[in-house]
């Protein structure tokens, strides 16, 4: 099976964010970066399907140079090779990333397309199905399992209130991972050592012939959220500051 | 201008956010001098589509087709790719579900449109609509507008918009039956099945502590077991928790887990992403410790210390142990 795994870089998780002078995006001044982990779920759901099947995990992800870090941690955990498309797509809308991403996958022709649900900076949640429609192929999300079977694949999706359903369908095809897919692996010192040898294609938007289109939607203006600043607050040493919401919470709330 | 709401049934019920998405379409509409109008998709939507016809709404479209009966990406892309041909409204507007979700980015990018998910307020800017969504997981929040011609699309979080805020009327029903073929719905869903029967109730507990990511390592959780021992509380856990598998599935909260409102939720290493939220802001007292100041969790908690929970819990878990 060929599976191309879609994964996103974004900004470590305990980032501490500020907003760019600009008004139209954070500040990426001194962020950490890392795999968004939804996409970690999801390039786990492809090795594993290749331990399973054999065949090839190429990992896929768009965005500007430091990327490369991220790709190389995808390859150390066992995927093959790697395609790295070199632009700069911070704040872009979903819909001009993903035609980015079906150009350099039209020319890979994948049995398998595997994205993560949503990505933990815009967090659109969207990247799967649009690039279903560029490409034409049928797709299911929000997947907790995929076997193969007679006619293609059979997919467990995770619906609302605990339901779950599986559903039949051919390959090709595109899944995005539920997160929780499976337990993450981490890289072998193996792995790592492996992964500097591995191919990287490193392509632009102008090599793949995708022309910049108008945008459909557009950032007015990025900002904190303004709190509603009900929260008592205790501060001092933490055996004060304890002390002190055990109090509201004996004499105030009347909860304990 | 027009506004067309999609809602969403499964087997002739309702899902519960429908209506909010119904208020919000007849909110947009009068924002922008516009009428509102709505469709339901499936088999058999005729008393669904007849509780409609109260409501204040231009048309009902009733899209009815047996290949439609149960949900495909496909199936559903193809309806309503065609009412919205028919209908040409410049707004479409969807509760963010998980089915939503599954189809609506594919339906819009056959528009050539990006959507906007995921939706949890508006305002007007010169005359147009801007639509309020959050990044980062909630720290941070972007005002979003459409570039160009529509249809544009937009899903609706849970809770942005009021369901009982929707105004009464008289609507005419109207049945739209697509033209769908059978080979071109690719997917082919069996019945679904409800999971492992849940052991751990969570509404029912009076307290909780739940803990978060906040925690880093499985190997930590004693110690805000400890305190939910001390509170007579049930431990519950954010999702990212239970993916990793340090806590079973059946104690999470959140969109995708479990809604509770007990007495005290007190939430530890809980930045508070809006999945999260959902699944708690209803409860009475919310007490949260985090390192971050700015974490949304600090938005619905009427209590709360900013720092280091591996300093803070030991020293709470004493204090209570005193009151108690």
């Amino acid at each position: 099976m060929k599976i191309i795994v879609a994964i996103k870089q974004v900004a470590a998780r305990d980032s501490q964010l500020r907003i760019a002078a600009s008004g139209q995006w954070i500040d990426e001044g001194d962020l950490a970066y890392e795999i968004n982990e939804p996409d970690a779920y999801a390039l786990e759901a492809g090795l594993q399907l290749k331990e399973a099947h054999g065949g090839e995990v190429i990992a896929i992800s768009a965005g500007p140079a430091r990327v490369a870090q991220t790709i190389r941690e995808a390859l150390a955990k066992g995927a093959d090779r790697a395609i790295h498309i070199e632009e700069d797509l911070s704040a872009a809308d979903p819909l001009a990333a993903a035609r980015l991403l079906a150009a350099a996958l039209r020319t890979e022709s994948p049995d398998l397309v595997l994205t993560g649900l949503q990505s933990d900076d815009l967090g659109y949640g969207q990247t799967g199905p649009i690039l279903a429609e560029l490409l034409g192929l049928p797709h299911a999300t929000i997947i907790m399992q995929v076997e193969k079977s007679e006619s293609g694949i059979r997919v467990k999706r995770e619906m609302e209130d605990g339901w779950f359903q599986f559903v039949e369908m051919p390959v090709p095809a595109l899944l995005s991972i539920q997160s929780g897919f499976s337990k993450l692996r981490y890289a072998t010192l193996m792995g790592i050592k492996k992964a500097k040898t591995k191919e990287i294609r490193r392509v632009t938007a102008a090599d793949l012939g995708v022309s910049a289109a108008p945008p459909t939607i557009a950032f007015d203006r990025v900002y904190l959220p303004e709190r509603a600043k009900r929260t008592q607050l205790f501060e001092g040493t933490p055996k004060q500051a304890a002390a002190q919401l055990v109090e509201k919470l004996k004499f105030e709330a009347r909860v304990i | 201008m027009k506004v067309l709401a999609i809602l969403e049934q499964r087997q002739g019920q309702w899902q519960r956010m429908s209506f909010e998405t119904l208020a919000a379409a007849q909110h947009f509409a009068a924002a922008l001098g516009g009428t509102a109008s709505a469709a339901v998709v499936g088999q058999g939507t005729a008393p669904l589509a007849a509780e409609l016809a109260s409501k204040q709404l231009e048309t009902v479209y009733a899209v009815e087709h047996a290949l439609l009966a149960q949900y495909t990406p496909d199936g559903y892309c193809l309806a309503l790719r065609q009412l919205i041909e028919r209908v040409q409204p410049t707004l479409v507007v969807f509760p963010h579900t998980y089915q939503v979700r599954d189809f609506l980015p594919k339906l819009a990018a056959s528009f050539g449109q990006a959507a906007v998910s995921d939706v949890v307020g508006d305002r007007l800017g010169h005359g147009q609509l801007v639509l309020v969504r959050q990044l980062f997981q909630g720290k941070v929040n972007v005002d979003v507008r459409f570039e160009g011609d529509g249809p544009h699309f937009a899903s609706l979080q849970a809770g942005a918009y009021r369901a009982d805020q929707i105004a009464a009327g008289a609507a005419t029903v109207e049945v739209f039956a697509p033209a769908i073929a059978p080979e071109q719905i690719r997917t082919h869903p069996q019945e679904p099945f409800r999971g492992s029967q849940r052991v751990v109730d969570l509404s029912a507990a009076e307290i909780i502590v739940s803990v978060g990511r906040g925690i880093k390592e499985a190997d930590n959780l004693p110690l805000v077991q400890k305190l939910a021992d001390v509170l007579g509380a049930e431990l519950a856990a954010s999702r990212p928790i239970c993916d990793a598998g340090w806590l079973p599935m059946e104690r999470q909260v959140g969109s995708s887990g479990q809604t509770v409102a007990p007495k005290m939720y007190l939430a530890v290493g809980i930045s508070g992403a809006i999945q999260h939220l959902v699944g708690m802001k209803g409860s009475r007292t919310i007490v949260a410790i985090n390192k971050d100041a700015n974490a949304p969790i600090f938005e619905v908690a009427d209590y709360g210390i900013v720092g280091d929970l591996f300093q803070i819990v030991p020293e709470l878990i004493e204090a209570i142990k005193k009151v108690k």
